[in-house]
């Protein structure tokens, strides 16, 4: 193993709170009804192919991704389609959903259910795409973005690093270090499938050092192929950013306004690369993954493995959580997880967590003036200047904070989490970034 | 299930507040407080208590009866302001003089431009130099230094600083060696048995504030580092040119107000620059400035004066001076 490595510019400390890292991944009881949403990934949503009344098996397609940045939706369950309706999700908007009612666990039969080991990687690179696309994988931690796209390299770019996150930054939350201590070999296959499918012969396994038997247990199995590199990482947020860990595993900066392929790298999460395997191997769509539910006011910090749609509120029953005392809901991590406004709301393929807060960690800290101590550029990892990009922001100044790069916040939350004077400097830079995306926007239609 | 908290990520914070950064930079200051009692006796607890009783008042005078804003004396930073206003004057500074002092520096420096964080300049250094320049006679008449225990060096009653001896000496025509021969030595500089402003004659207890406050991470090393970077650079060469005629460098850092400036005032969150990059230039600028009035200026000392040009400069700095971006480098792809 090499020396640790980190990204250079700002990052903080967040106390990490992984209650549920000795939890192994328990099997969540299939529901008696799920929500799907049709549209679960970053980009277009795909439209139903089934009708109320139908009867579905699990893994049946049901709702196809037409456009080129979409992603298949497949049935988590088999039953009988309720309706068809616009439902409440993550969101908290009413978006279109099929509703099933679960009647038994019957399998596509095309799905190798077993938990057989498939070792040897049979398809061709065009398959494999092919196959991902098919089976609905989106990256899982945390955008959702369509798998086989990442795979599809632009005209006149070359991939030359694979890399496969296993960093899991976010406080509180273990799905990822469950999975890579119980599902490593899984993993490697899937980062060799993804290997060839990108057409690339060096993957690097990027981990944080606070998940030292992952680090080994990973490092131990890698040791059958040389092309995969496991590298420990220094514990510090936002490691896990696709920027931030390119930057440290191969030392390369992706340039403001582009993706990593224009340094030659493409990044996939550990889970990810599980649903890979999965689809790949054994023709299984992504219907299910890991979930992390924790918390202070969960009883039993769990790692889930659930069926997608299955309603988050289950979730929090099964482990105990205490609705009295929980003032907050988040799905994903304590840094860049959404607040919901319901827990009547399915699982999706982007729920990596569920968190509650007590009452008294659900209200954000007092706002004072700020003082100016610039703290907030010091922690961005972007090299950008919250405190600026806020007045500007407050004061409708979009041009300039253009010119300031506020398109280059990855709102990875850290300037918020160490302001002194407790200001909201994240809400201000994603408006800013919305009225700046319109105006880029508008500029592309003239 | 009770009405959930919608809010934007994150959803924690790192418990700090302006108030524990205001009472950190108190807890740096305790060091040289204690060295100032030790020396000028009775004299400097009476200057600390009325700086900062007075400052207190007009902070809450102003916010409450003029501004008719919420009363924050409690965050600490009306409390640093008459601690560095104590820590800048002689100990035997008359009482009316040390209020005009903190009026200046609260009502005019600080709460007329809207209070924590909106001022351009260092409120305590405003309240300073306003009194070096209005009062000469008193604010340049310090008292010897006489330990707790022990004995003055001198039979005199006061005296003028270290730095201000030397400079005269100099200007007199002496060599630096003969001018030296009568000033304390190192060492007795090093711990403060020197004549001087309250705060400013103990270069260790001072070092020790400012080693406390990058340790807590309340100042970052990028000021004190430029500062003394270029004020060592600067009159090194100086005196490597000429040593007859130009003072070493340590000389430079260890008497006067230099450690004091360096460590508590240019380093003000909210009057120097927001970014890193910006603080190396304020420093860097600091220091030269310092050295520019020390060796050609009229008074003695430059420290004030050079930190006070610098906070001018400061939103200038923060507009042409960027961080570094990522993704700002060109990368070869190969």
């Amino acid at each position: 193993m090499c020396a640790l490595k980190t990204f250079k510019l700002g990052g903080v400390h967040p106390p990490e709170n992984k209650h549920s890292a000795d939890r192994p991944i328990e099997v969540f009881p299939i529901p008696k009804q799920v929500v799907i949403p049709v549209n679960q990934n970053l980009g277009a949503p795909s439209s139903p192919l089934i009708k109320k009344g139908d009867m579905v098996t699990a893994g049946q397609l049901i709702a196809k991704g037409e456009a080129f940045i979409s992603s298949n939706v497949h049935s988590s369950v088999s039953g009988k389609v309720l309706k068809i309706d616009n439902m409440m999700d993550q969101t908290g908007y009413k978006r279109m959903a099929v509703v099933i009612n679960v009647e038994g666990d019957e399998w596509d039969g095309s799905i190798d259910k077993s938990d057989d080991l498939k070792e040897q990687i049979t398809l061709s690179r065009e398959e494999i795409i092919k196959k991902i696309h098919e089976m609905g994988i989106v990256g899982l931690g945390g955008a959702a973005f369509p798998s086989h796209v990442k795979l599809m390299i632009p005209e006149g770019k070359t991939a030359e690093y694979l890399l496969i996150n296993g960093v899991e930054c976010e406080p509180y939350l273990t799905a990822d270090h469950r999975l890579m201590l119980e599902k490593g070999k899984q993993i490697l296959i899937g980062a060799k499938i993804l290997m060839k499918g990108l057409g690339v012969d060096k993957a690097i396994i990027g981990i944080e050092n606070n998940k030292p038997d992952a680090i080994k247990h990973i490092t131990e199995l890698a040791k059958e192929f040389d092309d995969i590199k496991v590298q420990a990482l220094k514990v510090k947020y936002p490691q896990g950013g696709e920027k931030q860990l390119i930057k440290a595993a191969v030392k390369r900066e992706v340039p403001s306004g582009k993706l990593p392929i224009e340094v030659g790298c493409v990044v996939n999460n550990v889970g990810t690369a599980f649903a890979v395997y999965e689809a790949v191997q054994k023709n299984k769509p992504l219907i299910e993954r890991v979930v992390t539910v924790t918390g202070k006011t969960v009883k039993e910090p769990s790692n889930f493995l659930v069926r997608i749609g299955t309603p988050l509120n289950e979730l929090i029953e099964k482990s105990g959580g205490d609705k009295e005392a929980t003032g907050k809901v988040v799905s994903g991590g304590p840094m860049m997880g959404k607040a919901l406004n319901s827990v009547d709301v399915p699982v999706v393929k982007g729920t990596s967590g569920v968190l509650l807060f007590k009452e008294d960690e659900s209200v954000r800290v007092e706002m004072k003036h700020c003082i100016r101590c610039g703290r907030c550029i010091q922690v961005c990892p972007m090299g950008l200047e919250p405190v600026l990009l806020t007045q500007l922001s407050e004061r409708g100044r979009w041009e300039e904070a253009e010119q300031e790069m506020v398109m280059d916040c990855i709102e990875c939350g850290s300037c918020h989490y160490t302001c002194p004077s407790g200001r909201p400097l994240l809400d201000f830079l994603r408006l800013g970034k919305a009225k700046v995306g319109q105006l880029i926007r508008n500029r592309g239609k003239k | 299930m009770n009405m959930l908290t919608i809010s934007g990520s994150p959803h924690v914070h790192d418990d700090s507040t302006v108030k524990k950064l205001m009472y950190g930079v108190v807890i740096a200051m305790i060091p040289a407080m204690l060295v100032s009692f030790y020396f000028f006796g009775l004299g400097a607890v009476k200057v600390t208590l009325i700086a900062v009783i007075s400052c207190l008042f007009f902070e809450w005078f102003i916010q409450k009866y003029i501004l008719k804003v919420p009363v924050t004396i409690n965050d600490g930073s009306a409390l640093i302001t008459g601690i560095l206003l104590a820590f800048n004057v002689p100990s035997n500074l008359p009482v009316w003089i040390i209020i005009i002092g903190a009026f200046v520096s609260i009502a005019i420096a600080k709460m007329s431009f809207g209070g924590l964080g909106k001022n351009p300049f260092n409120p305590a250094l405003v309240g300073r130099v306003f009194l070096l320049i209005s009062f000469p006679v008193q604010m340049t008449s310090w008292p010897v230094a006489v330990p707790l225990f022990g004995e003055a060096l001198t039979d005199a009653i006061t005296g003028p600083t270290t730095l201000g001896f030397v400079k005269e000496s100099l200007k007199s025509g002496m060599t630096v060696a003969e001018a030296m021969a009568e000033a304390p030595s190192y060492m007795q500089e090093f711990l403060g048995f020197q004549g001087g402003s309250l705060g400013e004659v103990s270069a260790i207890a001072l070092i020790i504030g400012g080693l406390y406050m990058l340790f807590r991470k309340i100042i970052t090393w990028h000021i004190p580092v430029a500062y003394i970077g270029s004020v060592v650079i600067f009159t090194g060469i100086l005196w490597f040119v000429n040593p007859q005629q130009y003072l070493d460098p340590v000389f430079h850092l260890i008497t006067g107000g230099m450690l004091l400036g360096i460590f508590f005032m240019a380093t003000d969150l909210v009057t120097s620059p927001i970014n890193t990059r910006g603080m190396l230039i304020f420093g860097a600028g600091a220091g030269i400035l310092t050295i520019i009035i020390r060796i050609w200026g009229a008074y003695p000392e430059g420290v004030s004066f050079a930190i006070l040009i610098m906070n001018a400069f400061v939103p200038l700095i923060n507009r042409g001076i960027k961080p570094k971006r990522f993704g700002e480098k060109i990368v070869n792809n190969k």
